[in-house]
């Protein structure tokens, strides 16, 4: 697996602070990758980083085998990235914002390639708008479609769903899987935990400036999280066994948590043999926010 | 090189878009100096023999327009995307920092002088004016221009909030044009204050620059050239060094 993106010994200092402390990570060509983290995990330090919007303390990074700084020209060229603040430029319409991003990457008579990725991000009516007219979500997809206007083989998205509506979300995504089919490499950061589930193949996961976990989301589900058993009870107490399971308590409403699949059958017969009855059952397969909440809660 | 012309196209575009703000404006403010000040003391003051105040006041106020203007526009332009974070897609793209500074230094240029030259023209109309030694009046309107270019960018990597401009602008900028004999000559004053302006760069330019319109000036021109061109040399050598470093700019 050739790198996009090679991280290596990464720190960034502010002052007394260690935004990143020791960051090593490679992200293949062709993934689909994910880095979650709370907020001032140093999620947004490293994409700066990457991107050459900040300068590590120590450390190296290379975008498609080119030094962020030695090479920058060429990194840079390399690189689409989606800020995560929804900047723009309140002069100019979407085409000219398109056409001036296109310019600074050294591109002219870009239109054709414009136009269809303003078509694929159904911005092609907004064309000739001031980027000042547009609302929150259409300012976002001018900022994708920045992003891409130089073709880049490695795109890195900051949060770009924050306080976007679902229909546009969905569309986002799409659009985005595509790109990813297609060839490129995609990193992305979110809060949204379900979203990177949904779409990264292997996740990094930040805390306080460290990785805490890095694999493949499969492997992250399967090792870190158990499952989730929601019972409605009927009648009956819950046996004092079953006490170290519960995880929330509404009225007979009861979330247990289990391990694996295997504790299902001890946990029922427990149940049975109590004399409770049961008239609500629901067993939720892992999901990557108890894998996240667990390793954040590690001290 | 498409990225500095495109860097350079959009900086024109800016302010050729608030054209009424960026150009029209100051252009009226001059005209409004020209008027008042020429009215109170067109009788009373003679500066150089055989001109009229009105006619010395002129250039003047000219080369204060394309001062003022060439500074206010890298320094806006700065600011503005640094506070509204657009400042990004240029600092995401492959735009070397000597082609940042270019672009934003010649972009100032053209407002100041686009400024300038309206201030020129409004003065033809109210003035009678002539231009014994165009050539040298338009050597330091370029370098003037560009020094004040270059300061802006300066103020704009430094600056966090509008308000910091406004302090560089009202505070360093202001007095050193209004000190500079834009409104006098400075063999009227006082001994003390004479030897400070000679400290002063924008002394140099105005005066250089008046020399094109009478063929009469405080200092020779060479050497206010020499002054001016040594001030843009060590000015630009340290933006490009700030821009270099990406102070504030780059975090």
């Amino acid at each position: 697996m050739k790198p996009a993106i090679e991280i290596r010994d990464l720190e960034k200092r502010y002052g007394e602070l260690r935004a990143l402390a020791g960051v090593s990570l490679a992200i293949g060509e062709g993934e689909f990758f994910g880095l979650l983290g709370p907020n001032g995990a140093g999620k947004t330090t490293l994409i700066s980083i990457v991107a050459g919007l900040a300068r590590a303390s120590a450390g190296t990074v290379a975008v498609m085998g080119a030094d962020v700084i030695t090479e920058y020209a060429r990194a840079r060229r390399m690189l689409g990235v989606v800020p995560q603040e929804l900047v723009f430029d309140p002069f100019f319409t979407v085409r000219e914002t398109l056409r001036f991003q296109s310019g600074y990457y050294g591109i002219r008579g870009n239109d054709a390639w414009i136009d269809e990725v303003m078509h694929h991000l159904d911005l092609t009516a907004k064309a000739d708008a001031n980027m000042r007219a547009l609302s929150g979500g259409m300012k976002r997809r001018v900022l994708v479609a920045q992003a891409l206007v130089h073709k880049p083989p490695v795109i890195v998205l900051d949060e770009p769903t924050a306080g976007v509506d679902v229909e546009l979300r969905q569309g986002l995504w799409q659009f985005v899987r595509r790109l990813n089919r297609d060839g490129h490499t995609v990193v992305l950061t979110t809060h949204y935990l379900e979203e990177a589930e949904a779409l990264c193949a292997r996740i990094a996961m930040l805390k306080a400036g460290r990785i805490v976990a890095l694999d493949s989301t499969r492997n992250l589900l399967e090792s870190f999280s158990g499952l989730l058993l929601r019972l409605g009870l009927e009648s009956g107490e819950l046996p004092e066994a079953l006490a170290g399971r519960v995880l929330e308590r509404e009225g007979a409403r009861v979330t247990l948590r289990l391990d694996n699949h295997a504790e299902l059958e001890g946990v029922l017969a427990g149940l049975r043999q109590a004399g409770v009855v049961i008239n609500e059952f629901d067993l939720q397969p892992p999901a990557l926010e108890e894998v996240f909440l667990r390793l954040m809660e590690r001290p | 090189m498409a990225s500095f012309e495109t860097l350079l196209y959009k900086e024109l575009l800016r302010f050729w878009r608030v054209g009424v703000q960026t150009v029209g404006a100051p252009v009226l403010t001059a005209l409004l100096y020209l008027l008042v000040f020429s009215h109170a003391l067109e009788a009373r003051v003679t500066v150089y023999e055989g001109v009229a105040y009105s006619a010395f006041l002129a250039p003047g106020l000219v080369m204060m327009s394309v001062l003022q203007n060439s500074f206010a526009n890298s320094a806006s332009s700065l600011i503005q995307s640094k506070v509204t974070g657009n400042l990004v897609f240029v600092l995401l793209a492959p735009i070397t920092y000597v082609q940042f500074f270019l672009a934003y230094v010649l972009a100032s240029m053209v407002r100041g002088l686009v400024v300038g030259l309206g201030v020129l023209l409004t003065c033809f109309v109210f003035v009678e004016l002539r231009l014994e030694a165009p050539l040298w009046a338009f050597a330091f309107a370029l370098l003037g221009s560009a020094i004040l270019g270059a300061l802006g960018l300066v103020a704009g990597i430094l600056a966090e909030k509008f308000d910091q401009i406004a302090a560089f602008q009202n505070f360093i900028i202001l007095p050193l044009t209004f000190l500079s004999g834009v409104f006098y000559s400075i063999h009227s004053l006082p001994g003390v204050w004479q030897t400070l302006s000679r400290a002063n760069p924008f002394f140099y330019m105005i005066d250089g620059f008046r020399y094109g319109f009478f063929g009469v000036s405080d200092v020779h021109p060479a050497v206010s050239l020499a002054a001016v061109g040594l001030s843009f040399l060590v000015l630009s050598a340290a933006t490009l060094l700030l821009l270099r470093s990406g102070h504030k700019l780059r975090g």
